[in-house]
């Protein structure tokens, strides 16, 4: 018990304090280089090919891609709530938080399903044409993402239920909350760049 | 009080909100359609802010070691430069 109140003390203590596991930022890094890297290439085959990007992107769902931002946003906000009620030792309110995100996270997949499997009875694929190649690769590359986020969204939701998290050891908590608002920081960037920008 | 990296809940609340205005406000102007240099710089400027937002107080860098926020800034800066760089090359050619 007074092990657990010194960290306690220790983590709030001012001063620079990364949330979250060290390793988690490295890959954080790799991971935001990564989807730069695709960015560039977009940006710069765009410049290229101006008219065809320009006249497929209108034909893009971007209802969808607004509700899938907002899906996106509201999932981060809720985990923050998950992670300031474990910082109070209210594992249930945690528990229920990280619950709500994980809907939302769901429903961002549920949407982008819908999506592709219209995309696909147009005759949209990897091959039908660059913008295509870059829409699918990079939204399925982020997806992807998005489903590993859930899966460690559900191990903390797991956590909290069993009461891992306090004050006193947020370490996984925080770590996995990192990895989650990565894949919301990347999507804002890629949404804007892939539906709207033209 | 202790300080708490991760903000208060009515600070959070408000942010998520501003996100969500911000959100609409990109959709807004998608749909009107009004392509050229001024919206870009808009969208970019918009985007930006919410990319801040959740890399400062969402995940926390506001009080990590300054060099964690200069990576992911700077990551963001340069993300949004080599963009707007190949636009500008776009529509210059």
């Amino acid at each position: 018990m007074e092990n657990t109140r010194n960290t306690a003390t220790l983590a709030a203590a001012p001063g620079p304090r990364l949330a979250g596991d060290l390793a988690i930022w490295f890959f954080i890094l790799a991971e935001l280089l990564a989807f730069g890297v695709f960015f560039a290439a977009y940006a710069f085959t765009r410049a290229k090919n101006l008219e065809l990007f320009n006249v497929e992107q209108q034909a893009l769902n971007r209802g969808a891609g607004v509700i899938n931002t907002m899906l996106l946003l509201t999932a981060s906000y809720f985990v923050v709530r998950a992670v300031q009620a474990a910082e109070r030792a209210a594992s249930a309110q945690s528990a229920r938080w990280l619950l709500a995100a994980i809907c939302c996270g769901l429903g961002f997949i549920g949407v982008k399903l819908t999506e592709y499997s219209a995309a696909f009875a147009h005759g949209v694929s990897l091959s039908s044409s660059p913008f295509h190649m870059f829409y699918l690769s990079l939204t399925f590359f982020h997806f992807m993402h998005v489903i590993l986020g859930l899966v460690i969204l559900l191990a903390l939701w797991n956590g909290a239920r069993k009461g891992r998290y306090h004050a006193g050891d947020m370490n996984g908590m925080e770590t996995g909350a990192a990895y989650w608002h990565m894949v919301d920081l990347v999507w804002l960037i890629l949404f804007p760049l892939v539906y709207v920008i033209n | 009080m202790s300080v708490e990296v991760h903000g208060t809940p009515r600070r959070a609340t408000i942010l998520w909100l501003l996100l969500i205005a911000a959100t609409l406000l990109t959709w807004g102007l998608g749909a009107a359609d009004v392509a050229g240099r001024l919206t870009i710089l808009i969208l970019a400027v918009l985007s930006f802010w919410k990319g801040s937002v959740i890399i400062l107080d969402f995940m926390a860098l506001r009080h990590a070691p300054v060099l964690w926020r200069a990576l992911t800034l700077g990551w963001m800066i340069l993300v949004w430069a080599v963009i707007a760089i190949a636009y500008w090359k776009g529509i210059s050619r």
